[in-house]
């Protein structure tokens, strides 16, 4: 104990204890963090969240939307929508609309985690529609990673590409880059088809194949780029500028280089 | 010793004679340029391309024989593919050092078409494909276009999901073929697409059949090079009759030698950090498969951007359908495009006049070219746009744009831009020449003003150095192919009259509006007139610049003041305007 007294004066210690006091921070909030989302899914239906949902509905959807989410000239109507849906859009800030554009924007969410969820709630008790997935659903860590490869390959990279960097769709719409999606936003993606995504639903896709899929995306993101600097996943496009722009200019100053005259 | 190495020496050239020949050959000299270099880029390219390929062969499976993967690569494990692609997984990850020379490989061919592409176009704007280089031209194409299939069939070797969907085009275009579209693809496919065949006959085209055509194309381009004697630019002391620079031992051959190992280096140096066609990522080829962003590479993307913008035009006609939308931009356009390069020398030639078809050795500055020049810049425009078409997906994905009005913008814009960026060039190069004009008529200008003692300002000219003003004079004045008269005097029909009218009107057009240069007496006048105007400036330039040596500035009245009150002075020129304003008030006096 005297060590430490005579160590707590010596410049070294505000950097120890800032650094402690910020992994304590970090730890406390990834906790807290892990323990919103799950009980983002797995919350019981209560009828305080509901009516918390219609407000807020209320407030910022239905003058698109329409009371009630009927919809309007504006807007689809939301009966039978489905709380995945609600729950997939406000969580990756495509809804409220920014500005009419040739589809919603992702951007991050305007409602807190609890907003988001009691809005999803009023939206799916307004008729049947897709929910959200329960915890052990999206548990992918088992699925096997090759099918869900080629069940990417085969359903998703059309759109997406290959390595789930996007791409382009007809007139300023776009598949997004998938990399960063959560499992659970993969999930409800599939089984909402927001924007131009067709459904996947379970008649179509397993739960395995989900989970697959999902494991799958989620090894594009932590695979290493074996062969160096990927380019951003682009293919022959991004390889052709590299090789005019950087090779060619590299070669062009050796060139030079080497015919100039020695002064 | 050295008595024993001398006899050995002799006594072999009195077998082999070459001495004579390569002491000869040795010393030749070769014009030195940048712009020289792009050729032997590509040269060095094709050859790390033949190393690394050589590599490769020893461990890909050219088959399409479905196995189960079972190497490291964890996302394939279990997964049915050809062989060709679980050994080019195989050569990916684990063969020591096939990733790196794989990409070698694969960034080697794409340099190789590239600086093959830059080299033409370098060629064609200096006119160096010019009599007696017409044939060496066609050689040239020949070599891109062997390039293309090289590159093309060494995509689609690997079967993964981009070769698969090249390979997928490459026969609906050959099905768009009229007639014989459909017995072509099945001849080459051995059936139906995919068939079990096709990798493995490709593989054959891919290493010996293309390589060997290349190699001998090569020898037969650097022979006639050699040869012919390489070109060189205009400058003081070179001439149509001689060649201006070093020889090739040592000097050259050292520089060409050294040059081999920056492209080599260059290529492994990127090879080794930037990933090129990962395989891997795009899974084995299956036909009911496809990924965004499937593209050729680069030197068919042109292709796949004619491809792209065609809209969809089909007829049918006896029940066939003639699918113009495939016909016309992938097979249609490429034939049209070679031919038309191909047939450019000897078109030039045939509206040049006679007394200008003679041996050129010597370049052109492209701006003495101005149509040529022009035809450069806006076939380049065409070819950029149709490259933009063939990326538009990636464009649209990444800049945040509409790919319908990427498509429409070049639909229209390869009408309206190309001719735009002609006329255009086509100005430019006329301005410059006439700068040039300016040039010798006035001496350069030198940003000096001069104020003379009665206050009049000017500027001073410099002439023009000896090296500059032999580039100008390089020039060659042509008059366009007169247009032919209906009938000679006596009122006979002049022969082939349509023909030679055609003759000239392209004539005309290459080299009209053309600036002459000035007479030799005007060139008198104008050096007498720049030498005055140098000699007058002469005492402020040396002024200035002792000035400048000193840190001091000249148009800087207080350092003048201060240096007055120090008593510096610069004597030489004090003392001239002291002389002529004694002059001036001489002259008032009388």
């Amino acid at each position: 104990m005297k060590s430490l007294a005579t160590q707590r004066r010596k410049p070294v210690a505000a950097l120890v204890l800032v650094v402690l006091v910020l992994s304590l921070i970090g730890a406390l909030y990834a906790a807290v963090g892990s323990a919103t989302k799950v009980q983002a899914v797995d919350a019981p239906n209560s009828a305080e969240q509901i009516a918390l949902g219609e407000k807020l509905f209320v407030q910022s959807c239905s003058s698109c939307h329409g009371i009630g989410g009927v919809g309007t000239d504006e807007a689809p109507s939301l009966v039978g929508a489905g709380e995945a849906s609600a729950d997939f859009q406000l969580s990756t800030g495509r809804m409220p609309l920014t500005a009419e554009q040739a589809q919603a924007q992702e951007r991050t969410p305007v409602f807190s985690d609890e907003e988001i969820m009691a809005i999803s709630k009023y939206v799916g008790s307004l008729g049947a529609g897709p929910s959200n997935p329960t915890a052990s659903q999206l548990e992918y860590e088992n699925a096997d990673l090759a099918l869900g490869g080629e069940l990417f390959r085969t359903n998703c990279s059309q759109c997406h590409n290959f390595a789930g960097e996007g791409g382009a769709l007809s007139n300023g719409k776009y598949a997004p880059n998938i990399r960063n999606a959560s499992p659970l936003q993969i999930w409800q993606a599939m089984i909402t088809g927001p924007e131009n995504m067709p459904v996947f639903s379970d008649q179509t896709m397993s739960d395995s194949d989900k989970q697959a899929i999902i494991k799958f995306v989620n090894h594009l993101d932590n695979e290493p780029s074996f062969g160096g600097w990927d380019g951003g996943s682009l293919g022959p496009v991004s390889e052709g500028l590299t090789v005019f722009l950087l090779v060619i200019g590299l070669l062009i100053g050796a060139a030079v280089w080497i015919g100039a005259k020695v002064r | 010793m050295s008595n024993a190495i001398g006899n050995f020496a002799s006594g072999l050239d009195d077998r082999l004679t070459i001495a004579s020949w390569s002491r000869r050959n040795i010393r030749k000299v070769f014009p030195e340029h940048w712009s020289f270099m792009f050729g032997e880029m590509a040269l060095y390219a094709f050859i790390t391309v033949l190393l690394s390929g050589i590599y490769l062969t020893l461990f890909f499976k050219p088959s399409m024989t479905e196995v189960l993967y079972d190497g490291s690569y964890v996302p394939l494990k279990g997964v049915h593919m050809s062989e060709a692609y679980a050994s080019t997984l195989d050569i990916s990850f684990d063969v020591r050092g096939g990733l790196l020379l794989r990409q070698i490989h694969h960034w080697a061919a794409l340099l190789f078409v590239a600086a093959m592409s830059v080299h033409l176009v370098r060629v064609f704007v200096t006119g160096a494909f010019r009599k007696p280089r017409e044939i060496n031209w066609m050689i040239g194409l020949g070599l891109l276009m062997m390039g293309f299939l090289a590159g093309f069939s060494g995509y689609s070797l690997p079967d993964d999901l981009l070769s698969g969907t090249g390979l997928r085009i490459a026969e609906g275009i050959m099905l768009s073929i009229p007639v014989i579209g459909t017995y072509l693809s099945f001849f080459l496919f051995d059936g139906e697409f995919p068939g079990d065949e096709f990798i493995s006959r490709l593989y054959g085209i891919h290493i010996l059949l293309i390589p060997g055509v290349i190699l001998a194309l090569i020898t037969a381009h650097l022979l006639i090079v050699w040869y012919q004697k390489h070109t060189q630019y205009p400058g003081k002391g070179k001439t149509n009759d001689n060649v201006v620079g070093y020889p090739v031992m040592p000097i050259y051959a050292a520089k060409a030698g050294g040059f081999f190992f920056v492209v080599f280096g260059v290529i492994v140096a990127i090879a080794g950090v930037i990933t090129i066609n990962p395989i891997w990522g795009y899974g084995p080829y299956m036909p009911d498969q496809i990924t965004a962003g499937s593209q050729p590479d680069w030197y068919m993307g042109w292709l796949e951007g004619a491809l792209r913008i065609m809209p969809n035009w089909e007829t049918v006609a006896w029940g066939h359908t003639i699918s113009w939308n495939v016909f016309i931009p992938a097979a249609v356009l490429m034939g049209i495009v070679f031919t038309l390069l191909g047939a450019y020398p000897w078109l030039e030639r045939w509206a040049t006049p006679g007394d200008q078809t003679k041996d050129h050795n010597l370049l052109d500055r492209p701006r003495n070219a101005p149509t040529r020049t022009a035809l450069a810049t806006g076939s380049l425009t065409f070819y950029f746009l149709m490259l933009i078409a063939g990326g538009n997906d990636i464009i649209a994905s990444q800049l945040d744009m509409s790919i319908n009005a990427i498509t429409w913008v070049v639909r229209i814009g390869i009408f309206v831009i190309p001719p735009f960026v002609f006329w255009i060039t086509r100005r430019i190069c006329l301005s410059l020449q006439r700068k040039d004009r300016d040039l010798l008529l006035h001496g350069v200008e030198t940003g000096t003003m001069m104020r003379l003692p009665h206050g009049e300002f000017e500027e001073v000219h410099a002439p023009l150095s000896e090296e500059a003003k032999a580039v100008i004079l390089s020039k060659e004045t042509i008059e366009p192919i007169p247009y032919p008269e209906k009938t000679d005097a006596n009122g006979v029909k002049t022969p082939h009259y349509h023909l030679k009218k055609m003759q000239a009107a392209v004539s005309h057009w290459l080299y009209r509006d053309a600036v002459p240069l000035p007479s030799a007496a005007e060139l008198e006048a104008a050096e007498h007139h720049i030498l005055e105007s140098a000699e007058k400036g002469a005492p402020v330039m040396h002024q200035m610049r002792q000035l400048e040596a000193e840190g001091g500035v000249m148009h800087d009245p207080s350092a003048a003041e201060a240096d007055r009150a120090a008593g510096v002075t610069v004597p030489h020129l004090d003392a001239e305007f002291d002389q002529k304003a004694e002059d001036e008030k001489g002259q008032q006096a009388d």
